[in-house]
């Protein structure tokens, strides 16, 4: 009987929590209509905003694939200085808001700060796509690195020595033993870094000037429609970046292969 | 030729793993390096694998100083203790891995591959996972692997430790007919004499980062350096000085002169074998082993008081690190 409460009171909880919220949503992005819904994210402005979050999801999750695996074969494997101290650093961007991971940039971009000259030589940092994508870099940096950790530990040295005698050098052995071995929480990392990437609203607002076709996110995008009281245009780019998101949920299942 | 370990020191922080370790191993042998856990046996040969780098000292394979060679030149095989199988890939590509490594014909890969898995009695599982084979299966498969890129050491690192007593003893056997047939210098690491006893030609007895001595299971037994040799090659009794081998101590039902009183604590029949646990008078406890003949003709009894006497004695002088050759009584 318990145990029946238990699992009532565990979904009803996740209906509550995750399912009834998103749910709302979907319905309430057709309202006005389908052709309203479909108007309203094929706009030029819509198709560049999401084009942009797309993009710079591109650039950030690849870059923040290699690193954190990098990263979690140092956090693991090494034996250095600091690392103690690098550990809890991989977790800063868990830890401080977005908003202030934008407005670090906007100190350090931004005119009279340390790389704020950078501008003036024609590299411009703020208010466009390499803002963006540093910012979205920083807040989604700790996923893989954090999957990929535990799985290290796990599986322990032994098989890469094993290969190491069996003349294997060390990009041989990370090719063929410890990747296949980490593949499948990398993956993990990546649907969880290409969510972040793409939902990311504080730390890219802070720092993209919000210049509609120009440096607006999807995410910036549906704040701009809800404040300007296009609520069901809102709810239907909502629609498009939840749809992606589970895409990306969806092909990293597909194609992952079957764990022996 | 063989393997040559020179003078080898390596320390861990405040840990001495080995301390100024020599030793020879002759081309083609099979060595066992015994020792309880902390005793160096497996830094020793993670040294000579290349996978732990000395502090001081030099390893030579074949007359060729590899101290500063990386492992995977070394041209090594090595087996782990918990088997170290590749869990994403087939019994095949495990045994293949080395010689893929070395891009060798797909061919001549299958066919060396088939042949090792037939001599590990492995032929049926090829294609199977790591995962699906039992623990006895594993490790004869790491020893295929091993063996695929026909290394010119091969080191046993407490490879049957993690196995049930029964599949010990049978791949034990087992180890001792491959070696006859391959014939490729072998190393063992083991805890259990008894292991070191079967299947080694030669053991080396570590303790404490030092080599106590080197030789072969019965000059070990029957000559062994100093006490610490002694108490682990076999059971022991400690007489005063001296020291007595369960199996010689006789028990006579009177006493004769040179024999010692000793009251029968506990008899414990194991087939064959009698255990006898006995305490003299002086509260020292000794065991003696009897066969099961022995036992029955003097009717041994809890409680019962006889009279113990040794008919092989060894006694250590000094510090009981430099031989002494044993007394017979």
């Amino acid at each position: 009987m318990s145990r029946y409460v238990l699992r009532f009171g565990v979904l009803g909880y996740l209906a509550l929590v995750l399912l009834v919220p998103v749910g709302f949503v979907f319905y309430r992005a057709f309202d006005n209509g389908f052709a309203h819904a479909w108007h309203a994210v094929t706009t030029p402005e819509a198709l560049h905003a999401l084009w942009l979050t797309l993009l710079i999801a591109a650039i950030a999750v690849p870059v923040n694939t290699v690193v954190g695996v990098i990263l979690a074969l140092a956090l693991v494997r090494g034996r250095f200085t600091g690392r103690g101290l690098l550990n809890a650093v991989v977790d800063l961007p868990l830890a401080i808001s977005p908003v202030i991971v934008g407005l670090g940039l906007v100190l350090l971009y931004g005119r009279g700060g340390w790389l704020g000259g950078l501008a003036d030589d024609g590299l411009k940092i703020l208010f466009a796509l390499p803002g963006m994508v540093l910012a979205t870099m920083f807040v989604s940096m700790p996923f893989v690195v954090r999957e990929v950790v535990p799985v290290l530990r796990e599986i322990g040295t032994e098989q890469e020595q094993a290969a190491e005698t069996l003349g294997g050098a060390p990009f041989q052995v990370f090719r063929r033993i410890t990747f296949p071995a980490i593949r499948g929480a990398v993956a993990y990392g990546v649907v969880l870094t290409t969510a972040r990437a793409i939902g990311e609203f504080g730390a890219v607002s802070a720092v993209s000037g919000n210049i509609e076709g120009k440096t607006q996110t999807l995410p910036l995008y549906v704040k701009a429609q809800f404040d300007g009281f296009d609520t069901s245009g809102a709810y239907a780019a909502s629609v498009v970046l939840a749809l992606i998101a589970i895409a990306v949920v969806v092909s990293l299942r597909i194609l992952q292969p079957k764990e022996q | 030729m063989g393997i040559s370990v020179v003078e080898v020191s390596k320390r861990f922080n405040d840990f001495i793993a080995l301390d100024q370790v020599s030793l020879a191993i002759p081309e083609g042998s099979l060595t066992a390096l015994l020792g309880p856990s902390g005793s160096g046996k497996s830094t020793l040969l993670r040294v000579i694998a290349g996978l732990e780098q000395p502090d001081t000292g030099q390893v030579l394979l074949n007359d060729e100083d590899v101290t500063a060679t990386p492992a995977r030149e070394r041209g090594v095989g090595m087996v782990f203790q918990h088997y170290a199988a590749f869990k994403h890939m087939t019994v095949y590509d495990n045994v293949a891995f080395g010689l893929s490594i070395r891009r060798r014909p797909k061919s001549e890969i299958r066919g060396r591959v088939h042949e090792l898995l037939e001599l590990v009695q492995l032929e049926g599982l090829a294609q199977r996972y790591p995962a699906q084979l039992s623990g006895g299966q594993r490790q004869r498969m790491a020893l295929a692997r091993a063996l695929a890129v026909e290394p010119s050491v091969l080191l046993l690192d407490e490879p049957f430790g993690a196995l049930d007593a029964r599949v010990r003893k049978e791949l034990r056997a087992w180890l001792r007919r491959l070696h006859d047939e391959v014939h490729v210098t072998t190393i063992i690491v083991t805890h259990d004499q008894e292991e070191a006893m079967e299947v080694a030609g030669q053991i080396a007895v570590l303790n404490e980062g030092r080599v106590e001595q080197v030789g072969s299971p019965r000059e070990l037994y029957d000559r062994p350096a100093n006490e610490f040799v002694m108490s682990f090659v076999g059971p022991v009794n400690r007489l005063g000085d001296t020291f007595v081998r369960p199996h010689d101590v006789e028990l006579l039902l009177e006493p004769d002169g040179e024999t010692q009183e000793a009251m029968v604590e506990r008899v414990v029949h194991l087939g064959f074998e009698v255990r006898v646990e006995l305490v003299r008078d002086d509260g020292q406890h000794l065991q003696a082993q009897l066969t099961q003949e022995q036992a029955e003709q003097l009717e041994l009894e809890r409680g019962q008081i006889v009279y113990v006497r040794a008919s092989r004695e060894t006694a250590f002088s000094g510090g009981a690190r430099r031989p002494d050759l044993p007394r017979s009584g």
